[in-house]
């Protein structure tokens, strides 16, 4: 199996409308929306949800009042400052590291699992897709994408498809080192401004840390030509191969809101575009390993 | 005061309001750029930077003379960051939250502290502005500690604006929690409302006054007008899509100082969140 994760470091630069585009364009691949905080790709994709989870994460601690002594060992060992005089942990303040739980002289303190999430196996006009919603607030994204990211190769693996593609998170935090870990390869999805530049670099650096190759299309494009080059030119440094400029399209919104994909137009002119970048990319994703 | 501007979305133009309202304002104001995963503000401002920190957190290190293999910091470590082997001990350090447990449970007193870097903190200063920026060290999973960091810097009773990350997890409530105003920034498209929807949920649970801005506000359809009408979340500024203004931000100007008409509006926009937040609180508190 191979999987391309689409990545941009900063946001809004067309991730999803370009995966979007290569589900349509794909045979015989399932795709997978890691960005599990703000997921988008379902309004795209329309999917039919066929297998619906709970995504339970780290535990929250809970302390039980009659038990609780008021001797203050868990305000003095929280990190956090998630627990007030009173003894009342704040869930949004609290990590999760349970050491007051394991600490406290009274045993007075739970530990419950938490529902953080939903995750689903759906099916869609071009293939299965495996999606998720964090729950607002939540932790644990990096944990989430893991799971979307392995239950979505596990059904490669089932349907005996070839290829995962996945879309991926904005930043270079946590849910985005977790979609990035063993992928044969990231497309990095870039506009031409001093931020896209700037954040590109960044991507493209976590991309070369954990040793994965990455490759670059340029969207936007025709906003600032001479930022073009500049882009193009810092690539090659970072050994990011360029593969495609896309101009600025109000076609991609225009699909959006009909819940499409641009390609699934025949007469627009990017979506001959976004055909060629993806023959670009299956060729890239079949020379590696 | 201190604003918030946030969203679900990535690219809707967090960056372009925080700095384009700092710079409105003639006078003291300092600007908080907590998207320390892809700090942005500075490229616009271009500050002369007055200090750079590396910025480190606690992880555990073994002195393995004193280490007796006894398995108790492994144990109490949830995130799985030690591990015992016959005769060693592992520490994966990038996997530690700094809880600290394993230093308070071992028995021996083998647990030394060690620091692993978070990144970069960076002060500098354009004018009447006061940038302070983290910048997440390359492959560090964890943005809050360092957004923690740079929210730190803030001046009590000061004027400030707080850029805070995409998303609507960890990182972003980091950011935005015991603010007193979210300015929440969307674009009319299908993607825009679903990740503000989020977003509004997400500014709900903490209970924070909160205002709408619509960026590209004649691209994609008006959907977005109707929710902000239905949930009762004020639209505070429309922000057209023009060739002109996206050409300026790709450059990294500031649209107040290339068209001076905008210097007015966002000066006017700090104004509005003033009243706004007075008006929600009020109301959220019952009087």
């Amino acid at each position: 199996m191979k999987e391309l994760v689409i990545l941009s470091g900063k946001g809004g630069t067309g991730k999803t409308s370009i995966v979007g585009a290569f589900a349509a364009l794909a045979k015989n691949a399932v795709f997978c929306d890691a960005d599990v905080d703000a997921a988008d790709l379902h309004l795209l994709l329309k999917p039919d949800v066929l297998e619906r989870r709970e995504f339970i994460g780290g535990g929250k601690a809970y302390i039980r009042r009659d038990a609780c002594t008021s001797c203050g060992t868990c305000v003095e060992l929280c990190q956090w400052n998630a627990i007030d005089d009173s003894f009342r942990v704040d869930p949004l303040t609290c990590e999760g590291c349970g050491v007051c739980v394991s600490l406290c002289p009274e045993n007075a303190i739970d530990f419950p699992p938490t529902v953080c999430g939903e995750w689903y196996i759906s099916d869609t006009r071009f293939g299965p897709l495996v999606h998720a919603r964090l729950g607002i607030a939540e932790e644990n994204s990096g944990k989430l994408v893991t799971l979307v990211r392995t239950e979505a190769a596990k059904l490669v693996e089932r349907q005996s498809r070839e290829l995962l593609i996945t879309d991926g998170p904005p930043g270079i935090g946590c849910p985005v080192i977790a979609s990035l870990g063993g992928t044969t390869a990231v497309l990095i999805v870039t506009e031409p401004t001093v931020s896209g530049r700037h954040d590109l670099r960044r991507v493209a650096e976590l991309a070369q840390h954990f040793k994965v190759p990455a490759f670059l299309v340029i969207n936007k494009s025709d906003l600032n030509p001479p930022m073009c080059t500049e882009i193009r030119n810092m690539a090659e440094t970072l050994q990011v191969e360029t593969l495609a400029e896309l101009p600025f399209d109000k076609a991609f919104t225009l699909a959006m809101v009909q819940g499409k994909t641009v390609v699934e137009d025949d007469d627009c002119p990017s979506a001959a575009r976004v055909r060629a970048l993806w023959d670009q990319v299956r060729d890239r994703l079949e020379q590696l390993p | 005061m201190i604003i918030s501007v946030a969203s679900g979305k990535g690219g809707t133009g967090k960056t372009t309001v925080s700095t384009n309202l700092a710079a409105s304002l003639d006078r003291a104001v300092q600007l908080l750029d907590c998207d320390v995963e892809e700090p942005n503000c500075h490229l616009f401002l271009n500050p002369e930077w007055s200090i750079s920190e590396t910025m480190t957190t606690f992880v555990p290190q073994i002195d393995e003379s004193k280490c007796t293999f006894c398995g108790m910091c492994a144990d109490i470590c949830r995130f799985r960051a030690l591990v015992i082997l016959k005769d060693t001990t592992l520490t994966f350090s990038s996997l530690c939250h700094s809880c600290k447990g394993c230093q308070v449970v071992c028995p021996t007193g083998a647990i030394r502290e060690d620091q692993r870097e978070l990144g970069t903190l960076e002060v500098g200063r354009r004018n009447g502005i006061e940038l302070v920026h983290g910048r997440l060290r390359i492959g560090e999973a964890m943005a809050p500690p360092l957004i923690r960091k740079v929210r730190s810097l803030a001046k009590p009773d000061g004027d400030v604006i707080i850029d805070a990350p995409p998303g609507t997890s960890c990182p972003m409530i980091a950011a935005i929690r015991d603010t007193d105003f979210v300015l929440l920034v969307t674009e009319p498209t299908p993607f825009g409302l679903h990740d503000l929807e989020l977003a509004v949920e997400a500014v709900r649970v903490l209970g924070v006054p909160h205002g709408l801005i619509i960026n590209r506000s004649d691209l994609g359809n008006r959907d977005v007008w109707d929710y902000a009408r239905n949930q009762d979340v004020p639209i505070l500024m429309e922000i057209p899509f023009d060739r002109a203004l996206a050409e300026v931000y790709s450059r990294g100007e500031l649209i107040v100082e290339a068209f001076p008409e905008w210097k007015e509006r966002f000066a006017r926009l700090w104004d509005t969140v003033v009243s706004q937040s007075e008006r929600q609180r009020r109301e959220g508190a019952g009087l």
